[in-house]
């Protein structure tokens, strides 16, 4: 459960723990996950997959809800930020 | 054609849906259960760096010894012909999945109401910072306000200060004398005292307030302050997350798109958890909202009658009658103020999805009209967020369900309608 993984983050190497979610990973970049239609910064609300506001690119699919996705080692992952 | 094919399928995988997989794998049949999350256990049940509690434990040992299969990471989006449900899953892209018998066990979400700075990121869930913290995020040392209504807040202020958070303080809207009412209702229900403790003061060394909401969360790109109030005072605590849940509301989308009848509190279902359509029985939080004990044995019942097993079923309605009980104190104890329809103002944003403010939303006479007119509701969450929140607000209901009821991708969308036009010319 200790076995660390690395990923990408806006193109910025993360390394998290394995079984960290997406969401998480996104988070200790020092990222933040969308802007809204009037442009303000949002992040996770529900962090169950029901807000959508974690939604990000994971490996080149677009609205993924990242508090429902499992980081891998080489996942891609981007931000609208 | 239906890539996978199973006697009773069960959709959420957290305790009802485990129980109802578990009766009903024992007579037999061949069960699934699919949930959205990529580990079963559904909210209370999620695991985390320490994995699972010891009451999941047991259920899922249970479920992989009988063979029930999991589709993990799979969104139910639609029902295109009798059973049949389609999936989304984020690994193998879309599937559909036949079934003799459905049980429902969807589960419910936080209810969120707006007021000023509550899209900041880092104001979230109680739920919501609980899950973030399992899934890996350190909140070790950050300064952690709790706000909101109900026992969740209770589990996860405990959490937070048992992984080393420094929890300022947990905010509860509803007024003392009505926690120390359920408290006594509590005594008829020794294993829940425990939940309850704390009254008037501390917690585990936190400072425990009722009566006491958030009216204003501060910062700029994040988080820095909330403000609270209590009675006619009303200061500024400092802190990096707000977790700040009004207790919760079922998830009803998918019952509602089966074309299942409500009740007030959720899905209507007879005494073996059956609901208004044919072989669709639904259990735990979408009938009502009830807590752990009271959704595993509506999910046993539910498992049990769905493979014909009545007289097994009755012998738990003792025990559901007693959840129930507790379920209704509970609701009473936590019962939203009136005064709370007053946090948001004109300007705050109801609809994240839109930024729908709420003085736009209020022109309106209700919840069909608001939607053409603004989009509120219209996003990616489907109204998931504002409805519950414009329900307590205006007293607005949500209207009928179509699908899609989660985003699916245009892919998914073809091959669905391809299945539905298979059955159409079938007729």
């Amino acid at each position: 459960m200790n076995e660390q993984i690395t990923l990408s983050v806006n193109g910025r190497p993360v390394t998290v723990v394995a079984g960290t979610m997406v969401s998480t990973a996104v988070a200790l970049a020092g990222a933040f996950f969308r802007r809204s239609v009037t442009g303000e910064p949002r992040a996770p609300l529900c962090g169950m997959g029901i807000c959508f506001e974690c939604r990000v690119t994971i490996d080149g699919r677009e609205q993924c809800r990242s508090c429902q996705v499992v980081c891998a080692e080489g996942m891609e992952v981007r931000t609208d930020a | 054609m239906p890539e996978l094919a199973y006697d009773v399928l069960v959709v959420g995988a957290g305790p009802a849906g485990m129980a109802a997989a578990c009766r009903a794998a024992e007579s037999g049949a061949k069960v699934a259960v699919v949930d959205d999350n990529p580990r079963p256990g559904g909210q209370i049940w999620r695991a985390g760096r320490g994995g699972y509690a010891s009451g999941a434990i047991a259920w899922l040992a249970t479920a992989e010894r009988l063979k029930v299969e999991s589709i993990a990471g799979a969104s139910v989006f639609a029902a295109p012909a009798p059973g049949l449900l389609a999936l989304e899953t984020f690994a193998a892209g879309s599937l559909e999945v036949a079934y003799k018998k459905l049980v429902l066990a969807t589960g419910a979400r936080e209810r969120f109401i707006p007021f000023p700075g509550w899209t900041l990121p880092n104001v979230m869930g109680a739920g919501g910072l609980q899950a973030l913290a399992k899934g890996g995020l350190p909140v070790e040392g950050r300064k952690i306000a709790i706000a909101g209504s109900g026992p969740l807040l209770l589990a996860v202020g405990k959490y937070m200060h048992e992984h080393g958070a420094d929890v300022r303080l947990i905010a509860e809207q509803a007024p003392r004398a009505s926690l120390v009412r359920f408290g006594c209702g509590l005594l008829l229900h020794p294993e829940k005292l425990m939940q309850a403790i704390g009254f008037g003061g501390s917690l585990f060394g936190v400072r425990y307030l009722t009566s006491c909401w958030p009216i204003a969360a501060q910062g700029g790109d994040k988080l820095e302050s909330v403000t609270l109030r209590r009675g006619a005072r009303t200061w500024t605590e400092a802190c990096d997350y707000l977790a700040c849940g009004f207790g919760l509301v079922p998830n009803l989308e998918l019952a509602a798109l089966l074309g299942c009848r409500m009740s007030e509190s959720g899905v209507a279902v007879d005494e073996y958890q059956a609901s208004s359509v044919a072989g669709v029985y639904c259990a735990g939080e979408i009938t009502g909202i009830g807590g752990l004990e009271l959704a595993l044995v509506e999910g046993e019942i539910a498992g049990l009658a769905a493979t014909g097993r009545l007289e097994t079923a009755r012998r738990r309605f003792g025990a559901r009658e007693s959840g129930r009980r507790f379920a209704a104190a509970m609701e009473r104890a936590f019962a939203l103020r009136e005064e709370l329809k007053t946090l948001p103002q004109a300007d705050t944003l109801v609809c994240r999805c839109e930024d729908v403010a709420l003085g736009r939303i209020r022109s309106y006479r209700g919840w069909r009209e608001a939607k053409l007119h603004t989009r509120c509701g219209m996003g990616p969450c489907q109204g998931r967020v504002c409805g519950s929140a414009l329900e307590f607000l205006e007293g607005w209901r949500t209207d009928s369900m179509r699908p899609p009821v989660f985003p699916a991708k245009v892919g998914s969308l073809i091959e669905v309608s391809a299945s539905l036009q298979s059955t159409v010319d079938k007729c």
